[in-house]
């Protein structure tokens, strides 16, 4: 009688991400939540510091202000932009929009949610410069 | 243009080998052959011990998917003059055990998709006398984008979350409930959502999107899922603020 091993099954390389480059990007956008965090947490600070009157607020504007605080925030704004490409990508795919009992193209679906970030992006900026 | 190429096919014996190996056969390279045409060569001209899964040659079987230097892909849909010069490497599907050299087990699958109940559930099944459920064209066009899946295991093979999490459903499983739920004539949207919404459900999927990238189909597994996810939280928000009565 032949003696049989069985089926094979292939090991996973840890590099796995590396194979292909969609698998990289997904691995940089699941890696973009833990820069929302971040930011989050910071607008946290900056809303204590701003609270605490104009002498935390001057302290915190100094801490920003340091390099490694700014290269953080600069990172973190690319991750904050593949994040929202991303998701922005996404929306089409989930959203079946019907107007009339005709399906919206999924472009304008994407080219709305561009338009509404722009928007409340133009409003806070308002808000915050003027 | 040669009029031959390499093709460096993985062959795994288990009565001979642990773990896989390659072999080089010689072809030849003609315009109008697919990769399963220079298979098909080796096992009628050079190797008959070759082992491998066809049978339609025109894309709609599904049993002809293997990757194909590197990428999952549909043997019979893939031109060898695509690849010239060569060489070309056949392996089987990623992220299924191997059987034998090409051939891949997907019994996963086959346990998996029933569960999601990938056919019509009707309420009241109506006398055949009264004939067909009628549906317009634009009821059809709801589903039948997913209803193009032929089980070929692509999407799975290109799938990380599928590699990673063998319990996950899957793309295909997702997408061919999908195919029902849309359907004016089901009635199976309660009973699949259960198995739909669970963690190795349209939950497990983290949107890579390669499904969607190698499906010879255009099914757009990953579109399917996305959209389920929106369904599935829509309802769960509607059972957690409204009475049962406003569901």
């Amino acid at each position: 009688m032949i003696e049989t091993t069985g089926p094979y099954h292939r090991p996973i390389s840890l590099f796995w991400w590396t194979r292909r480059r969609a698998y990289l990007v997904f691995v940089l956008r699941e890696l973009s939540s833990v820069f929302v965090a971040w930011f989050v947490v910071y607008l946290l600070m900056l809303v204590s510091a701003t609270s605490s009157g104009g002498d935390s607020y001057q302290r915190f504007q100094d801490w920003s202000g340091q390099v490694w605080v700014l290269a953080l925030n600069i990172v973190s704004f690319l991750f904050i932009l593949l994040h929202m490409v991303t998701w922005f990508g996404l929306a089409p795919k989930a959203m079946v929009v019907k107007l009339r009992a005709r399906r919206v193209p999924p472009r304008a679906v994407l080219a709305g949610h561009y338009a509404l970030c722009v928007l409340l992006s133009a409003i806070v900026a308002w808000l915050v410069l003027r | 243009m040669a009029d031959r190429i390499t093709l460096e096919v993985a062959r795994y014996r288990p009565e001979r080998e642990a773990e896989p190996v390659m072999q080089s056969y010689e072809v030849p390279l003609r315009p109008d052959w697919a990769i399963l045409d220079g298979l098909n060569y080796i096992k009628d001209q050079l190797d008959g011990t070759l082992s491998y899964r066809w049978s339609c040659r025109m894309g709609i079987c599904g049993s002809c998917g293997m990757t194909v230097n590197g990428d999952p892909k549909l043997t019979c849909a893939t031109f060898l003059t695509d690849y010239a010069p060569g060489p070309v490497r056949i392996e089987p599907l990623p992220n299924f055990p191997v059987i034998r050299d090409l051939v891949v087990d997907i019994d996963d699958f086959m346990t998996k998709l029933p569960t999601v109940k990938p056919w019509l559930v009707r309420d009241e099944h109506e006398p055949v006398e009264k004939g067909e459920y009628l549906q317009t064209p634009e009821e059809l066009d709801e589903y039948k984008q997913y209803s193009m899946c032929i089980n070929c295991m692509l999407c799975y093979a290109a799938c990380p979350v599928y590699a990673l999490e063998p319990g996950f459903i899957g793309p295909a499983a997702i997408a061919l409930a999908q195919r029902y739920n849309l359907d004016s004539r089901d009635a199976g949207l309660d009973d699949r959502h259960d198995v739909l919404s669970s963690d190795e459900g349209v939950w497990g999927c983290t949107f890579v999107g390669e499904c969607s990238a190698v499906c010879p189909k255009g099914v757009d597994p990953a579109g399917a899922i996305q959209r389920y996810k929106l369904t599935a939280a829509t309802r769960a928000i509607k059972d957690l603020l409204l009475p049962r009565g406003g569901r």
